[in-house]
């Protein structure tokens, strides 16, 4: 098999084994749903309100953050219970292939969360004017959080505490694509020309270029025993 | 540890305390007294030499956690250790000293400044750095795992600070350039004490991080020995 095969059968993996339960993306979608109604009561949002447009990127990116956290913390761990991961890493596959693989995977799960969230954004609170142009985004966002998200989600396995490790060390790292993602969402809900945001989109380019690169060569470190 | 590095160290800590009267002297009452801030521009010679020794450390700790990754040598764990705890009180010292100093020069103690705002989220990564040396379960693993993120810390910084300043396209711009004190006229006696006080921080670093690694390195003692008795 291929290095690239080898990803493939590990996103399969990952798959068949969440649609057999779907026991985390159903919590993780129904945590997302929360977030959004919790923020409701925060901020007071009106259905289609001014507010929307200044505080609704915001509002999502959390979601999105919140939850994707959730998931990556429970995909790595999970497999560090039940012992897969050990049978994962006996496997003659490089490391570099099971890393892209988890990071494909959770890629995959976090997409449906955040689509599905989108949709029952635009539903509860009616945004005026949300175009297609933030996809893009929040997909470039993704792949950015689960590039980090699945290494840092393997350290805070690793460690006593991991439900309160994996936040305290995602966050701080991936406050860049964050912040850049907020500005270009709030770049589409404004209808603002992409010139003005610009360098955000530079950023969050850089931010999943670098951390891919640099999470796939670190990888290797974290899970061996 | 033998005789002849303990003394070259006690040296190290003499030079230390001399350079550090020195700055004193050189911040209170060489430098003289700036036109527009006063009295109260003189915490900078502190502010800017915690800044510099707080950053020295972060850069340590990002070359020893790359070394420790090449080497597997316990050496670099504890440089790395040591530069982090070491780093972080000094950029948090920086953070209070800045405080203090923008209270009656802004009129605020905090803003969400780019400069402020990154070196916030830095300290953040450190801090977080620590704290995952505390939760992780053993030696080998704790230097591994750190390793790896005092990496990622490292790799970040370029992009919080990008980050920071690309934010402040919407963010309403309080502080212009000049008013945040990198650019009002030093004279020549303010750059001599601004050199003295940033050579006593930094030789202050390597003096702690010098002690500090040395604790590590006699609690590896103990523990050896206490193993070598159990297995009597």
């Amino acid at each position: 098999m291929t290095f690239f095969s080898h990803i493939i059968a590990i996103i399969r993996k990952d798959l068949l084994a969440e649609l057999r339960t779907i026991e985390i993306s159903s919590a993780v979608i129904f945590f997302a749903l929360i977030v959004l109604v919790i923020f409701n009561f925060a901020f007071e949002l009106q259905v289609g309100s001014q507010e929307i447009q200044t505080l609704g990127p915001g509002v999502l990116w959390v979601a999105f953050a919140f939850s994707s956290m959730i998931g990556l913390g429970r995909s790595i761990s999970a497999e560090k219970d039940k012992g897969s991961l050990e049978g994962l890493l006996l496997t003659p596959v490089d490391r570099g292939a099971i890393y892209l693989g988890k990071v494909a995977s959770n890629f995959i799960f976090t997409s449906i969360m955040e689509a599905i969230t989108l949709v029952a954004f635009v539903i509860l609170f009616n945004p005026t004017s949300l175009s297609l142009a933030v996809i893009p985004y929040i997909i470039l966002g993704t792949l950015g959080l689960s590039a980090i998200g699945v290494l840092l989600a393997a350290v805070a396995a690793g460690t006593l505490i991991r439900e309160v490790m994996l936040p305290v060390l995602l966050f701080p790292v991936s406050i860049p694509l964050f912040s850049a993602g907020v500005n270009l969402t709030r770049n589409a809900f404004e209808s603002r020309p992409f010139s003005d945001d610009a360098g955000s989109f530079g950023l969050l380019v850089a931010f999943d270029v670098i951390f891919l690169v640099v999470a796939f060569l670190l990888f290797e470190y974290v899970v061996e025993e | 540890m033998s005789n002849k590095s303990n003394r070259l160290t006690d040296l190290l800590g003499l030079a230390t305390s001399t350079l550090i009267v020195i700055g004193l002297y050189m911040s209170f009452l060489y430098a003289p007294t700036e036109v527009n801030m006063g009295l109260v521009y003189r915490i900078f010679f502190f502010h800017l030499a915690a800044v510099a020794a707080g950053f020295l450390g972060i850069v340590v700790v990002a070359i020893a956690g790359i070394a420790y990754l090449r080497t597997s040598a316990r050496a670099w764990d504890r440089i790395a250790e040591a530069s982090a705890e070491i780093g972080v009180t000094f950029c948090f010292a920086a953070l209070v000293a800045g405080s203090i100093w923008a209270r009656p020069i802004w009129g605020v103690w905090w803003t969400w400044d780019p400069r402020l705002t990154s070196f916030l989220i830095l300290l953040f990564i450190y801090i977080a750095y620590l704290l995952l040396r505390a939760s992780a379960r053993d030696d080998a693993r704790v230097a591994r795992f750190s390793a790896v993120f005092g990496i990622i810390g490292a790799v970040d910084v370029p992009l919080v600070i990008a980050s920071a300043r690309v934010w402040r396209g919407i963010s309403p711009v309080l502080f212009q350039e000049n008013a945040q004190g990198f650019t009002f006229g030093l004279t020549p006696e303010m750059v001599q004490t601004l050199a003295v006080s940033i050579s006593a921080f930094v030789l202050l670093y390597f003096y702690l991080l010098i002690q500090r690694v040395r604790l590590e390195e006699i609690r590896d003692e103990i523990v050896a020995i206490r193993r070598q008795i159990a297995t009597r």
